[in-house]
């Protein structure tokens, strides 16, 4: 790990919560190498990144849009190969989507035509449950996500947040190793996103799944994140790797939380490069686009 | 409106220059209608063109559907085969009557391969831009919650792409229809552009005039009863059109 702490006159308090991330002993369950990817349009959206994730972490890839964290999620969920490097998933490299990676978008990504309960079984059956141990499996996690009564609704007769909690409810249900959450609760209001974040904390100290979450919202990354990877844009590297050492569940009113906020705020900003002059033909397909060319496969 | 145009139409028939053999009124018109309603001739017509109809559009569509799902997801028939699609679907849906009269002779299989022709093409461009009109957001779930094979194809992308598929089925059904009738015409064979025909032949002009007017009316018929209905409700359940 190329770390280097800042030379600056921070308090000394936040780095007593805030501490460069170990090398761990134990086995990694994700492994990125030298990857590298670049876009068709010749945009760099990474550049040689190295990353460990351990079994049952929850790492938040930090940074500001455009800086290549979800095109490093999507490569980790198998949904775009990169240009160069490898992953490498419980010792096998990945190369497609798979059954113990799930992919959480931004949007909740329902079948419309399908009610909140057929969006859950109508997954789990494609992994060869029986229908009433789907349905049954389906009304468990709707009702963990606080869903009951609006199993047979359809998409759009749902707000906004309650569909990310059905995409939610869904991911979990399909019950994956790893879970890829990208922004997910990003569009919800204050007080969704805050009921998912306790959601998100309470199922994942129960299962310990290894969760990479990714955000630009720097308290989203430190009240989640066991571990908060700050990745810079332009091309994207990895910046910083640090553990967060504050205890669960941990309260944004609380005063060293606060702080180390501040903290990760300015750390963030030193990171972000001189933005380009507008118009520069770079700036197109930056974004976290979900890659297009996922439509050949089958 | 329609009601004065009507009795505008009366007026100028009675009273116009034209002569009342060639340019008959409302009135005759209706009276011939009632005329073939009574003495069975409209309804074996209708039953004979109907029938073929539905062959030839059932055939349309169970064909056109999936090649057009598998031009737009296949890359190597997006290459070879969507360039004839789109080629062939600018001829005229009657040009194709020589060659089936060549290949088939003076069958019912020539007009079902004129139907079959006219309305296959629409259909499956219609259902290849329903895929095409996916969001992508969907595909990449379906990819990631591992739905593969058999059941992508029937449980993802065909109801992924059912907004345009269903737009594919209503245009072919016009082709369809058109096509029907200009084979019909050309070649004797029963049906309701025979009944044209025959107009035509005895200059029986309100037979003729009833006959169009019954082929509008189960057009308008169709698309309103059948089509209108099914698109409704997939806007609905799709959440295209709020319901509630």
């Amino acid at each position: 790990m190329h770390f280097r702490w800042p030379a600056r006159r921070a308090t000394s308090r936040p780095e007593h919560y805030l501490a460069p991330a170990r090398q761990r002993d134990g086995p990694t369950k994700i492994s990125v190498s030298r990857v590298s990817h670049r876009y068709e349009n010749g945009v760099e959206a990474l550049r040689q990144v190295d990353l460990e994730i351990h079994p049952g972490q929850l790492v938040c890839l930090l940074g500001p849009s455009g800086c290549g964290k979800s095109t490093l999620l999507y490569a980790i969920g198998g949904l775009a190969r990169p240009t160069e490097g490898e992953i490498i998933l419980d010792g096998a490299p990945v190369h497609k989507p798979g059954p113990e990676r799930l992919l959480m978008f931004q949007e909740a990504a329902l079948f419309p035509w399908l009610t909140a309960r057929q969006n859950v079984t109508f997954a789990l059956r494609s992994k060869g449950l029986s229908r009433k141990a789907a349905r049954a499996t389906a009304d468990r996690f709707l009702a963990e996500v606080k869903l009951q009564g609006f199993e047979d609704s359809l998409p759009h007769q749902l707000s906004g947040g309650m569909r990310m909690r059905v995409s939610l409810a869904r991911a979990l249900a399909m019950d994956p190793e790893v879970l890829l959450m990208d922004e997910p609760f990003a569009p919800l209001d204050a007080q969704t996103r805050s009921e998912m974040h306790q959601l998100l904390q309470a199922i994942w100290s129960a299962t310990h799944k290894t969760v990479i979450f990714v955000t630009h919202d720097v308290r989203e990354a430190l009240l989640l994140g066991d571990r908060i990877v700050v990745m810079s844009g332009r091309p994207g590297r990895i910046a910083q790797d640090l553990e967060v050492r504050l205890p669960r569940p941990r309260d944004p009113e609380d005063e060293r939380w606060v702080q180390l906020a501040r903290h990760v705020q300015t750390l963030l900003r030193s990171e972000s490069p001189h933005e380009p002059p507008k118009g520069n033909a770079s700036e197109a397909g930056i974004g976290p686009t979900p890659p297009d060319h996922l439509g050949g496969g089958g | 409106m329609g009601l004065l145009l009507l009795i505008i139409w009366e007026v100028a028939a009675r009273f116009g220059p034209w002569p009342e053999l060639l340019f008959p009124g409302p009135g005759a018109v209706a009276k011939s209608l009632f005329e073939i309603s009574i003495d069975g001739r409209l309804l074996t017509g209708t039953g004979r063109s109907l029938s073929r109809l539905l062959k030839g559009y059932a055939l349309s569509v169970a064909v056109g559907i999936p090649l057009g799902l598998v031009t737009a997801r296949v890359s190597f028939f997006a290459k070879a085969v969507k360039p004839w699609i789109l080629g062939l679907q600018a001829l005229p849906s009657i040009c194709w009557l020589p060659l089936a009269l060549l290949w088939f002779g003076l069958s019912e299989a020539a007009i079902l391969f004129v139907v079959v022709m006219g309305s296959l093409l629409a259909v499956a461009i219609a259902a290849e831009d329903g895929v095409k009109a996916i969001q992508p957001q969907l595909l990449s779930a379906a990819a990631t919650l591992g739905i593969r094979g058999p059941r992508f194809y029937l449980g993802v992308l065909v109801p992924a792409a059912f907004p345009g598929i269903v737009t594919g089925l209503k245009l072919g059904w016009s082709f369809a229809w058109r096509a029907l009738m200009a084979g019909e015409l050309l070649f004797v064979s029963g049906g309701l552009g025979q009944l044209l025909t025959f107009g035509r032949d005895l200059l029986d002009v309100p037979l003729v005039m009833a006959v169009m007017v019954a082929i509008v009316a189960i057009g308008i018929l169709t698309d309103r009863v059948v089509f209108r209905g099914l698109e409704m409700r997939v806007r609905r359940r799709w959440g295209l059109a709020h319901s509630r």
